[in-house]
């Protein structure tokens, strides 16, 4: 039994919030929620959800913009990968998607805000020599109503994850291999990787596709900063409704709830039958001879780069804004730049990054250590830990956020949790933890298995094996994946919002509240300081192994 | 707004009588005030406010050892529903909001469920408050506050135009149509979920409506009959807002970015400073003027109130004291700090209070105060509620 | 009965035996060798006699090691040495670090550190206490992997393939190294190679189909 309680805990702190979450929005969506006095159970919350005015077009924007967020950034990775295989462009676009990764999704719709919007870097750039323009053009290039900004803030952020997990995945795959026969046989070598590498490849990364359609089907941060306001999507939508002074509204929120979860599993179930339907229209490609296309498939390969090159404008937009004095359009820089903001903003930025680092810090040394458990006990004892326990931890990826967190804000509040740090740390939990078994069970499984035994025999115990030998092999991965869970904590909003019933002020929580309006140059401030701290983490991780290892060659490479 | 549940209402009446200010000595209130931490919940959409907030804070923890903390706030709703929130899970002491920064339908929404504590008649200061020259701060929107809160700025809603590109500003709401007709796009309003989009709307009903007088009762089967000419006037005018009005700025402040950046020539705001603040922080140009439409503005009062079941709520008292003080209420005013008009009574400090008040160094930007003409009062918050929802229909529509 | 005594080792997965039963003496100071082709259970066997058989693997049978039983005893209480055919050399570590891994606690630093010079100097590897293992050829670090096993003190010695990785000249060399200071200690070597030219002393068939082999 206490073999298999490590992977019994990682699996509760994911499936039981998650759990308590569904439930506690399962009822209140059919009127039934005790402390507001409803009994139900009634479909008067479905009513209300449907004589929402715009509820039809909130809805099919959250599917449209989920599903094409999705299939661009998918459709850029592929066609970079397939063009760029074996170059070193492949390396460059590593290196400058790790930083745009480690950024949090609203500090880059911020960053893309600032360069997007009418009045923005992009236009003030070649304003008024080319364009004429010394006003900001009435077109909306933000919070458009067809959700283009929100598809282009959400592409901007998922490209890069995907990137990575692809070049991750193709570890695992001779992808050079198969490429070589393929191109000797006369095919191009972007068609080549299409045809032989691809299908391959994306059976590993299905996982992290679906977990970014939901996502985007769910999205709130980023949808309140980039997205269409009359109607919104339908996640902010419902957030309004959960915030509302009249509690009652409680109820149309939950129903809506729900929804979103329909509209997320029909985005997967969608994406599933697609998979399904496309993949003879594949097979019937691959094997239809030498294909041509190689110039256009080039061509779309350098959509990546650009991207990366645009999310990297973002962020430098961002340092910019805290930084500027006096800023008018159509002027390309400011009138001058200062430290101002930043000193005046100190104060104010003291609480909100206290949080955020403490809630970053906890969680993901708990996750570190319930995932170093878990993996360890399936090393130790196979499937007498319940490995498989693990592989469900992902669930709370793959739904979006919006429909548990709800219920579990209604949960917590009638424990008399919420409100704290324990409850916002065990919530974010909830996301750290799958992404730190995810990224850690690599490097773990990889790790020699000879070695621990080498050392038992040597006479080392158990945990003078785990102490002495296997934590120093694994540090740097293990420092790269407490880089990530802290990337994920810090960009947590919704959560961090609906735990900390809105009490609890992160970095991520006041930057969004802050992209309602008001002074860009705090919003500036408070956007690069979410982001520095991830980065940070991701340096030191880099760093500190270099600095560790300097005179171990292994262990440096 | 709504009412509260039967289950809800009756875990209030099993509450200590904690609601009511118990008539303790104003040095008891001080004394058992001293260490305490005050949550102050106020929306957070403006700089020079939060930092307000934040020279309030440093006063509080200097004179009265109180440590008051800003809790940002998107919106004010959230405050009233983390409060409604608590109350029904039975929460009657100890909650997370000490003090609200608070208007019209949230707070007769509290109001009317009995969540407020009633202290604003003991507090010391409340006896300099200019009571009979500015009803709105015993009435807000026609309903009596009667010590449920207590005032701590005036605002008035005026407009602001670049004076390169607007060298008359239009003063009423058939100008305003016919300039913006002229001047697509260059015009908006924030959206009406925010005060000053609702207030916009209410100012235009003012105007518009055929009979004036049934605005100050509840809106009800009178609503129709008057909002007719006001739907009629927006839809000529909507085409011709910014984005075609089929998006709002949320905020005022965001208006005031689209202003700075030259995406829009007019902007509304509530304070009559705002020009001279935002210029000398730099968020505008210095060609900006101000104006109000001839038949007045409407104004209110900003309220702070104080939860029934606060868990600070002595230090909540003296802090909304300290609002209250002159000093406070004089830095207030000063235009390079807030520049919001005070609810004092200036006839009834002590010369070397009134001093402090002393005109402020205004530019061309600015209108003088007798210039602002009458303030009107503010409709019967169920028209801010009603026109607010016909709104929404007909924007997502 | 001294060295290493096996009675009736039976490996297997799930229902499937991969070899019958195996009974085998080694006295002290000789070598056995088990030979048999690939997949046939020989580094299995020598996972059980070190107590680190992977959890999907099931054994049955009685090991002992001069006397006394090891079935029970946990991995690092057998003093049982094993040697592989990477060095596994723990990366982290210096080679002097490597080396005094599993030197008995209680000894004073001056008493380890003579220990460890003593062992680099029988491994012609005088002074590499601080070097990065990473460094060294693949020869020195097999030296160095013998003399890390030597100094943990282990009554009994397994070797599985060590010598595959090494180039002929080498080989030769290294397994003269190995076999002589495992005789000079006196312990009781199982060799498992499915090379006959590693082959030293019995030889033992390890075949799912032969018959069970007695002492």
């Amino acid at each position: 039994m206490t073999r298999a309680l490590p992977a019994l805990l990682a699996f509760g702190v994911v499936a039981v919030p998650v759990a308590a979450g569904l439930l506690g929005t399962l009822l209140p969506a059919f009127g039934v929620l005790p402390a507001i006095g409803a009994d139900g159970p009634s479909l008067d919350p479905w009513r209300r959800l449907f004589a929402e005015p715009g509820l039809p077009r909130a809805t099919l924007l959250s599917l449209a913009t989920g599903l094409g967020a999705t299939v661009l950034s998918l459709l850029l990775v592929a066609l970079f990968c397939a063009a760029a295989h074996g170059t070193r462009g492949v390396a460059r676009a590593q290196a400058l998607a790790a930083p745009i990764l480690a950024t949090p999704h609203a500090a880059l719709a911020i960053g893309v805000l600032f360069l997007i919007a009418p009045s923005g870097l992009l236009l003030r750039l070649v304003s008024p020599w080319a364009t004429g323009l010394d006003a900001p053009p009435d077109v909306a290039t933000v919070n458009d109503a067809w959700g283009l900004a929100l598809l282009l803030g959400l592409v901007v952020k998922e490209t890069p994850y995907l990137l990575l997990m692809t070049l991750a995945a193709l570890n695992q795959i001779p992808a050079t291999r198969l490429v070589a026969v393929a191109t000797s046989l006369g095919q191009p070598k972007p068609v080549a990787w299409l045809k032989v590498v691809f299908p391959l490849l994306y059976r590993q990364i299905r996982l992290p596709v679906l977990a970014v359609l939901a996502y985007s089907v769910g999205t709130v941060d980023v949808a309140l900063i980039l997205g269409p306001t009359t109607p919104p999507t339908l996640a902010p939508l419902l957030l309004r409704w959960a915030t509302s002074p009249d509690l009652s509204l409680l109820l149309p929120a939950s129903a809506g709830a729900l929804l979103l979860l329909g509209v997320a599993l029909t985005a997967i179930g969608a994406w599933l039958a697609a998979e399904r339907a496309v993949a003879p229209l594949g097979r019937a490609w691959a094997a239809s001879g030498l294909g041509t296309g190689a110039g256009a498939l080039r061509a779309g390969a350098t959509l990546l780069p650009f991207l990366l090159l645009l999310a990297c404008a973002a962020l430098v937009a961002l340092v910019l804004w805290s930084v500027a004095g006096p800023w008018r359009f159509p002027d390309a820089l400011p009138d001058r730049v200062q430290a101002d903001t930043w000193t005046s903003q100190a104060a104010a930025l003291a609480t909100p990054a206290a949080n955020s680092l403490s809630a970053a810090l906890l969680a993901t040394g708990l996750a570190l250590a319930l995932a170093v458990a878990a993996l360890e006990a399936r090393a130790r004892h196979g499937a007498a830990a319940l490995p498989w326990l693990l592989a469900l931890t992902p669930l709370p990826l793959l739904l979006p956020q919006a429909s548990f967190l709800l219920g579990l804000q209604t949960a917590l509040l009638t424990l008399g949790l919420e409100g704290g740090l324990p409850a916002v740390v065990l919530v974010h939990l909830v996301f750290v933890l799958p992404y730190v078994l995810l990224s850690l069970s690599g490097p773990y499984a990889a790790l020699d298995p000879r070695l621990p035994r080498v050392a038992a025999c040597l006479g080392a115990s158990p945990l003078r094996v785990f102490l002495a030998v296997k934590l120093p092999v694994l540090a740097r991965p293990l420092l790269a994946v407490a880089a990530v869970g802290i990337a994920v904590s810090i960009a947590q909003y919704l959560a961090t919002l609906l735990a900390g019933g809105g009490r609890f002020a992160t970095l991520t929580t006041e930057a969004v509240t802050l992209a309602a309006g008001g002074d860009r140059r705090v919003l500036g401030v408070f956007a690069v300081a979410q982001a520095a701290i991830p980065l940070l983490a991701f340096g030191a991780a880099l760093l500190l192994p270099a600095l560790l290892w300097r005179d171990r060659a292994a262990l440096r490479a | 707004m709504t009412a509260l549940p039967r289950r809800a209402l009756a875990a209030l009446a099993l509450a200590p009588l904690a609601a009511r200010a118990q008539d303790l000595p104003w040095s008891e209130t001080l004394r058992r005030a001293r260490g305490q931490t005050v949550a102050w919940h106020a929306w957070a959409g403006d700089e020079r406010t939060n930092a307000f907030i934040a020279w309030v804070a440093e006063q509080a923890a200097a004179r009265f050892g109180i440590t008051l903390r800003h809790v940002r706030l998107r919106d004010t709703a959230e405050a009233v529903q983390r409060v409604l929130a608590e109350i029904s899970a039975g929460r009657r002491a100890g909650g997370a909001v000490d003090l609200v920064w608070i208007n019209g339908p949230n707070f007769l929404s509290l109001k009317q469920a009995g969540l407020l504590r009633r202290f604003a008649e003991r507090l010391p200061n409340f006896a300099l408050v200019d009571t009979v020259g500015k009803p709105a701060t015993v009435t807000d929107f026609t309903i009596p506050v009667e010590g449920y809160a207590a005032p701590w700025r005036m605002a008035r809603l005026v407009f602001i135009a670049d004076g390169r590109r607007v060298p008359q500003p239009p003063r009423d709401m058939a100008a305003l149509l016919a300039w913006s007709q002229r001047n697509r796009g260059r015009f908006t309003h924030p959206g009406v979920r925010n005060f000053l989009g609702a207030t916009f709307l209410k100012q235009a009903l003012y105007e518009l409506a055929p009979d004036r007088t049934v605005l100050s009762r509840p809106a009800g089967a009178a609503f129709d009959a008057t909002v007719a000419p006001l739907w009629a006037w927006y839809d000529a005018l909507r085409p011709n807002l910014w984005r075609q009005g089929r998006a709002f700025p949320e905020t005022g402040p965001a208006m005031r970015n689209l202003l700075n950046d030259g995406e829009l020539d007019i902007m509304l705001s509530f304070n009559p400073a705002e020009a001279t603040v935002s210029v000398a922080a730099g968020l505008l140009p210095a060609t900006v003027r101000t104006f109000v439409p001839a038949i007045g503005s409407i104004g209110n009062a900003s309220f702070v109130a104080i939860p029934v079941n606060a868990s600070a709520p002595d230090a909540a008292e003296v802090v909304a004291d300290l609002l209250l003080s002159p000093e406070a209420q004089a830095r207030a005013e000063d235009p390079r700090h807030l520049g919001a008009p005070t609810v004092l009574d200036l006839a009834r400090l002590a010369p070397a209070d009134r001093a402090r008040f002393a005109a402020w160094p205004r530019g061309p930007e600015a209108l003088p105060p007798d210039a602002l003409g009458p303030a009107l009062p503010e409709p019967h918050p169920s028209w801010m509620t009603r026109l607010t929802e016909a709104w929404e229909r007909r924007v997502a529509a | 009965m001294s060295g290493l005594l096996l009675e009736n080792v039976r490996i297997a997965i799930g229902a499937r035996p991969l070899f019958p039963p195996l009974s085998l003496h080694v006295p002290r100071g000789e070598v056995a060798t088990l030979m048999g082709p690939s997949g046939c259970g020989k580094s299995s066997l020598l996972a059980f006699l070190c107590g680190t058989l992977d959890p999907a693997l099931s054994a049955a049978g009685r090991v002992s090691l001069d006397g006394a039983p090891l079935d029970g005893l946990p991995p690092e209480r057998r003093r049982v040495g094993i040697l592989f055919q990477d060095d596994l050399l723990f990366p982290h570590l210096s080679v002097g670090g490597n080396l005094g891994f599993g030197l008995p606690p209680g000894l004073s630093r001056a008493e380890r550190r003579a220990r460890i010079e003593a062992a680099l100097a029988e491994a012609e590897l005088p002074g590499f206490a601080e070097r990065d293992p990473a460094t060294l050829s693949g020869g020195q670090r097999a030296r160095v992997a013998l003399m890390r096993a030597l100094l943990a003190e282990p009554r009994a010695l397994l070797l599985d393939e060590p010598f595959g990785r090494l180039d002929a000249a080498l080989r030769a060399r290294f397994r003269a190294f190995v076999l002589g200071h495992a005789a000079a200690r006196g312990l009781p070597v199982l060799l498992v190679t499915h090379d006959p030219a590693d082959a030293a002393g019995r030889v033992v068939h390890l075949a799912p189909d032969a018959e069970p082999v007695m002492p």
